[in-house]
């Protein structure tokens, strides 16, 4: 099993609704989060494309945070999400520095706090919160060894790409363009 | 184990659990079932309620955690305004609830009017102020003094109260300040609105066309999914708008248009489609009146004309029209919402409808759906008395075509030296900033000063409830019952509000702060039932429902009487219009003397050095209703003013400096705001979204945050037709440094 | 024109608009960490040499403060965890691909052999001292047999520890800036250069303090030779190392490295200890502080300019 995550550029309209869905979700403090949306645009006016991404934790198969830190804190747990055990964890902050996506903040009760994939939902049947919440339903999830998978069906049909391929991280979050 | 038991408590009416269960059940399609799934949600409770944060009413789900507190809010499943799926607003939701800033008690004002202070009052003290303020209005002046200015979910009950006491003067701001042009323009032309949801078919369409709707930031939530859904079907979009919006980053072809220059490249449009012969030639044969004068009308109106005046290209011009005209009828001109722009508005979406008869859209799959809405029972209650005057003798003639009243005709006789035909003496207030909402804030805060009474009833304390001489706290739209979400859609259906937990401090629910009022005013007859609840359970269990089901499904959705969502191939129509038929030629206009065919006026441009102030929404706020909500401004806490590159550079102005900005009027906006630099705008013109720059202390999160467009919208472009205010008439230019004496005034 | 904003999200001022979950405790503890690693360095190279008489400074009597450093390295490591209870899961599992790690267990075990260390010579300053205890006695004497492994031991320790200080930086690929081999090196070459400090500030031979010296300015020699390969590395690379160079080449921490860093730590104290070497009377603690200044200056620099180097996507 291999979860993965594919977010359709095309479609996302930059709405941040699953930025606060996931604060919701996952009680995530104010003032901090799991995931964050990033607007790029290139031209002149009028000449001008525009990509937006909602993004998260890659959930990469080469996860530096996971080996760079110091007690098992971070993990690889079921379909290879990469998880924090906050009672493992010793908020040293060296897989914050570790990763290249900035994904991971610390939490203010002291452990280090990132995107689950919502493993909570998914164990349960459910999508992840950010996913299920998409007005625009631009968010794929699913089992990549699945080929009937959401994600692997989007995958197949359309051009992706991940972000920062050249850190070598393997990267799980896939963008439609 | 409170939890549990309130749950327990409220699935007693019904097999709740398993409902529930299976409810869940159905969002895992494509996931492996566990029973675990049904375990996780039974521990919960979960509460319906339809969404107040805009006036699109999602209908969802508000659960609590193992402790009792609001948790978070999800989409209802078998809803059609929401498919399951809060925008971010609605899901941000919470953040209404849990608002530290929220009103607490009623105030009694203690100090003159515009000085903050107030007094802690208990309801009866409130309430009996109140209406002892409206006997005496109504002995002195007549009750037809007093006005209710009402948006949302409160106003039926505040309205009932009102027409009770003896006034029709019931305004809402979504009128003259949002679709009123609109209403009007469908109306003379299809006898028809285009309704809220708008009816339009977007999932089905073949080609949208948004004239400045930016849809995607207007996060009007049906429209949004269905835009996303016929983008996956390969739909085109044209995207009209001088600003490079997210829905043009979405489109096909992108139109720049110089602002305020639409009805050229709507007439251009029209001629292009008649002349190629493009339009629906049977449809217009047989639903439409007035087709040779209009021909004749836009004879002139070419594509090369439209040119000088939109900077829009020719070749683009015809490209698009003929796009159009081979996804019709599968196409939507999109009818826009908030159009109160240049003050021709009602003329401009005339041209829009007129557009959409010549594709034959109306009332086609892909175009425009013919909705359907349940009929519901309303309580009875005596006769309303007949009000010896009403808005519209205020001014007499004027805005003859508007057909609800017009918010700043009431604001316009409150001010004695107007001379209305008779004087508004009193407000009440429900549920919008009209600070904010009304351009022109000198005009509305004069208003304020005349008045012998001033109520204001709100969930926090905004620029509005600080001029009030009562303030009424209502408990947000989470803790309370409301009345049925009754609107037309492509089903009927029916949705229940009902309180997920007990209202904080001393608020209360909207229609028990009107039906205490009406007993002071002695006019409890009108509200015959004491709970709101007692009424929702007689009123459903008339249309075959009950309150216990609907507590457990939330939303009830019933079947069409007939399959009519789409006219028939020949159906013979009746249109609701003068004529019988679709009026190209509008003989009501023609009749009330205005032009029965839009026409392009030219409008005045910015001065050197000034630019064009438009405005529009973020997707993550509604107006200046979330602007303290701590969800939503963790996602955006304050507005930017969009500069373009060029402009910045003639200026020196760089990248998050923060700047003021100064009208054609001299009103400088009272706090600054952080520069964008951004090609997504014309060099012609500034953007900034709605509802920032709150100046209202006891919101501590926003107040301060980013500069308000409405303090700047001094200059008011007034459609004769219909009363709207047309608010993008405003320039502005930008001062870098606030000396002592521009901090004064 | 090309423009990148995040639309929401990322507010959080530790990690936006540039990473900020360091402060001043991990560079000084890198700095400690570094200084005590060329002190026993240097103490357990002469000790295998067989001069420990030659150089007493270096050997005997610098070591006493590593102990110490070491502590209040560790002291400011633990200020800097968030999770502090849990301090002790780093004592509980061994990561051999986490740099943190690998520090943490090199101190497990340099920081007592460095109390060992210096618990074998504590008598010779203070000749009075008494153990109190026999058994202490016991192990002292068992200890005093075994001082050969002992220093090889903290030899081959001092040099990962050096390593280390500038791994723990080097092996975070998702920052440009530290993701070079050459941050091992050079932070082990200014830890010796430290170390090599402390000894001239504290040694009153002249022979000591002369070797020491020239230590020194070979070491120097090396870091500058060192730092003009780092930036050539990184103006030979991709976009985002020029970018991470560019901080030093007329970005923000221009004026900071450039002069607190190679003037003030490097060449200032190299051209004085050559002045010196050359006889002309030099207080000897001018340089050695000034490379210390340096040495501490080099860590603050390298962690806050790395936390501001990124990815670009
Ligand atoms: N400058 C400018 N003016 C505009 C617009 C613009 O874009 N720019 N847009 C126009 C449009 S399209 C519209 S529709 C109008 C909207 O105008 P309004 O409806 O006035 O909008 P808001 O500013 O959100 O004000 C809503 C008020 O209702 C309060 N409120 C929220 N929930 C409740 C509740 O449950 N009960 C009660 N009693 N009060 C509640 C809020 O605290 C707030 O004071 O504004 C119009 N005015
Ligand atoms: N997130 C969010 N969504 C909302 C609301 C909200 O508060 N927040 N409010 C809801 C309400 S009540 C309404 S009425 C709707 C309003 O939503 P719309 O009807 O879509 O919005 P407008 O404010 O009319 O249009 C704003 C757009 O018009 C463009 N524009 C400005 N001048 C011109 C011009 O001269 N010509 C053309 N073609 N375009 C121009 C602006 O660049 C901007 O993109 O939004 C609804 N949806
Ligand atoms: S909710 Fe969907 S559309 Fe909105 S920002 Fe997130 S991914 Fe994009
Ligand atoms: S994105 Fe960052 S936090 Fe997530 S797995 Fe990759 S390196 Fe770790
Ligand atoms: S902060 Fe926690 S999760 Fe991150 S590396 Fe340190 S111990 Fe591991
Ligand atoms: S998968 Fe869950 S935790 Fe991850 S970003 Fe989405 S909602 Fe947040
Ligand atoms: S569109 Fe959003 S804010 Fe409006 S009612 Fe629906 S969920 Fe609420
Ligand atoms: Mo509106």
């Amino acid at each position: 099993m291999r979860y993965a995550m594919a977010v359709d550029t095309k479609k996302c309209v930059g709405c941040s609704d699953c930025v606060v869905a996931c604060q919701t979700e996952n009680n995530v403090p104010i003032g901090y989060c799991r995931e964050w949306v990033v607007e790029v645009m290139a031209g002149t006016y009028p000449q001008l494309e525009m990509e937006i991404r909602s993004e998260r934790c890659n959930h990469c198969v080469n996860a530096p945070c996971v080996r760079c830190c110091p007690t098992g804190a971070s993990h690889f747990s079921d379909g290879g999400i990469v998880l924090v055990d906050p009672k493992k964890c010793i908020g040293c902050g060296a897989c914050i520095a570790s990763c290249p996506y900035d994904a991971r903040y610390p939490h203010p009760d002291g452990h280090v706090d990132k995107c689950t994939f919502c493993i909570h939902r998914i164990k349960n049947g459910l999508e992840p919160a950010c996913a299920s919440v998409c007005p625009t339903k631009c968010i794929y999830f699913g089992d990549m060894d699945d080929p009937n998978s959401n994600v692997s069906v989007v995958l197949k049909k359309r051009k992706f790409k991940t972000l920062i391929p050249e850190a070598g991280t393997d990267p799980q979050l896939y963008f439609l363009i | 184990m409170t939890n549990r038991r309130q749950f327990i408590k409220i699935t007693a009416f019904g097999a709740g659990a398993l409902a529930i269960g299976s409810g869940a059940y159905k969002a895992m399609a494509g996931f492996s079932s566990t029973t675990e799934a049904a375990k996780l949600t039974v521990n919960l409770t979960r509460t319906p309620t339809y969404c107040e944060v805009c006036f699109w009413k999602c209908a969802g789900w508000v659960y609590k955690n193992d402790e009792g507190k609001i948790w978070k809010i999800i989409g209802n499943d078998d809803d059609q305004h929401c498919n399951g799926r809060f925008c971010p607003r609605g899901t941000g939701g919470v953040g209404m609830y849990f608002d530290e800033d929220r009103l607490k008690t009623p105030l009694i004002r203690t100090s003159e009017r515009g000085k903050q202070i107030f007094k802690q009052a208990s309801w009866d003290e409130a309430l009996t102020y109140i209406a002892t303020k409206m006997k005496d209005i109504a002995s002195k002046h007549g009750p037809e003094s007093m006005a209710l200015f009402t948006h949302g979910s409160g106003s039926s009950y505040f309205s009932t109260l009102l027409k009770a006491y003896g006034s029709a003067n019931v305004a809402e701001p979504s009128y003259a300040q949002c679709r009123g042009p609109r209403d009007e323009a469908f109306m003379a032309t299809f006898g028809e609105e285009a309704y809220s949801p708008e009816i339009t078919d977007i999932r089905d369409t073949k080609c949208l066309v948004l004239i400045g709707s930016h849809i995607g930031e207007n996060m009007h939530n049906g429209q949004v999914q269905e835009m996303s859904d016929a983008i996956d079907k390969g739909a085109t979009i044209i995207t009209v708008d001088p600003r490079f919006s997210t829905a043009a980053g979405k489109s096909k072809y992108w139109l720049p248009i110089k602002p305020s220059t639409d009805i050229a490249l709507l007439l251009a449009w029209i001629h292009e489609i008649i002349n190629q012969e493009y339009y629906d030639k049977k449809y217009v044969e047989k639903y439409c009146s007035g087709f040779d004068q209009l021909k004749e009308h836009v004879k002139d109106y070419t594509p090369e004309w439209a040119y000088g005046i939109t900077t829009i290209a020719p070749d683009q011009i015809r490209k698009t029209a003929k796009e159009m005209a081979n996804a019709a009828p599968a196409v939507i001109v999109h009818p826009g919402r908030h159009v109160t722009w240049y003050g021709d508005d009602t003329q401009r979406i005339r041209a829009v409808a007129i557009l959409n008869a010549l594709l034959g859209s109306w009332g086609r799959r892909g175009g425009f759906y013919r909705p359907s809405k349940q009929a519901v029972p309303s309580s009875e209650h005596p006769e309303f008395p007949t009000p010896a005057k009403t808005w519209s003798d205020a001014f007499p003639g004027k805005y003859s075509v508007a057909s609800t009243p017009v918010s700043n005709a009431l604001i316009d006789a409150s001010i004695p030296e107007n001379n209305p035909g008779f004087a508004i003496k009193g407000w009440i207030v429900n549920g919008t900033n009209l600070v904010n909402t009304i351009p022109n804030q000198a005009n509305t805060l004069k208003a304020i000063q005349n008045l012998d009474l001033m109520v204001a009833i709100d969930t926090m304390p905004m620029e509005i409830t600080g001029w009030a001489d009562v303030i009424l706290p209502e408990c947000t739209y989470l803790e309370r019952y409301d009345n049925l979400r009754v609107s037309p859609h492509r089903k009927p259906a029916i949705a229940l509000r009902m309180p997920a937990t007990e209202p904080l401090n001393e608020t209360k629910p909207g229609y028990w702060i009107a039906r205490e009022l009406s007993k002071k005013l002695g006019l409890e007859a009108f509200f015959p039932f004491e709970k709101q609840e007692d009424f929702l359970d007689w009123q459903l269990k008339k249309i075959g429902s009950s309150l216990e089901e609907m507590i457990r499904i939330g939303v009830k959705t019933f079947e069409r009487e007939a399959d009519d969502l789409y006219f028939a191939n020949d159906e013979a129509i009746e249109f609701p219009t003068d004529s019988g038929k679709i009026e190209l030629y509008s003989l009501a206009f023609e009749q009330a003397g205005f032009d029965p065919m839009p026409k392009y006026i030219a409008h005045e441009e910015p001065p050197a050095g000034f630019y064009r102030l438009i405005y529009g929404r973020a997707p993550m706020h509604t107006f200046s209703r979330t602007a303290n909500n701590p969800n939503l401004t963790d996602l955006m806490d304050e507005n930017t003013v969009w500069i373009n590159p060029k402009v910045a550079k003639e200026w020196g102005i760089v990248n998050d400096q923060y700047i003021w900005l100064k009208n054609q009027d001299e009103i400088i906006s009272e706090f600054s705001i952080k520069v964008r630099i951004t090609e997504r705008i014309r060099w012609d013109s500034i953007y900034m979204v709605h509802g920032f720059g709150h100046a209202q202390k006891q919101m501590k999160r926003c107040f301060g945050r980013g500069a308000s467009d409405t303090q700047l919208i001094t200059k008011v472009l007034t459609d004769p037709l219909m009363g709207g205010t047309g608010m993008r008439g405003n320039f502005v230019t930008f001062i870098t440094e606030k000396t002592e004496q521009e901090v004064a005034s | 024109m090309k423009e990148e904003i995040f639309v929401s999200g990322r507010m959080n001022h530790l990690v936006d608009p540039h990473l900020n979950i360091w402060h001043w405790e991990i560079p000084l503890y890198l700095f400690l960490g570094g200084l005590a690693a060329g002190i026993l360095f240097f103490a357990a190279l002469y000790f295998i040499n067989g001069k420990e008489d030659q150089y007493p400074t270096a050997v005997k009597r610098t070591p006493i403060l590593a102990p110490i450093l070491l502590i209040i390295g560790l002291l400011a490591l633990f200020f800097d965890l968030r999770h502090k209870l849990y301090f002790w899961q780093l004592y509980t599992h061994i990561k051999l691909q986490s740099p943190m790690s690998w520090g943490a267990w090199t101190l497990m075990v340099i920081t007592p052999v460095s109390f060992i260390w210096s618990a074998l010579y504590i008598r010779e300053f203070f000749p009075n001292w008494d153990w109190k205890y026999n058994w202490i006695k016991e192990v002292e004497k068992f200890l005093q047999q075994y001082k050969k492994v002992i220093a090889w031991i903290m030899l081959i320790y001092a040099v990962i520890l050096g390593i280390y200080t500038g791994i723990l930086l080097s092996a975070f690929n998702a920052r440009p800036l530290w993701n070079t081999s050459i941050l091992g090196p050079l932070f082990l070459a200014s830890g010796l250069s430290a170390g090599a400090a402390v000894t001239l500030i504290m040694s009153k031979s002249p022979e000591e303090r002369k070797r020491f010296a020239q230590i020194d300015l070979i070491i120097i020699g090396i870091e500058l030779f060192l730092i003009i390969h780092m930036f050539m590395g990184f103006l030979a690379s991709t976009q985002v190392q020029i970018d991470a160079a560019n901080l030093f080449l007329g970005g923000p921490y221009t004026m900071a490295f450039w002069i607190f860093v190679v003037i003030l730590g490097m060449l200032l104290p190299a051209a004085l200890e050559i002045m010196e070497l050359r006889k002309f009377h030099i207080p000897a603690i001018v340089p050695a502080i000034l490379v210390l200044f340096g040495s501490l200056m080099l860590r603050f620099i390298f962690v806050n300019a790395g936390q501001m180097s990124r990815w670009l996507y």
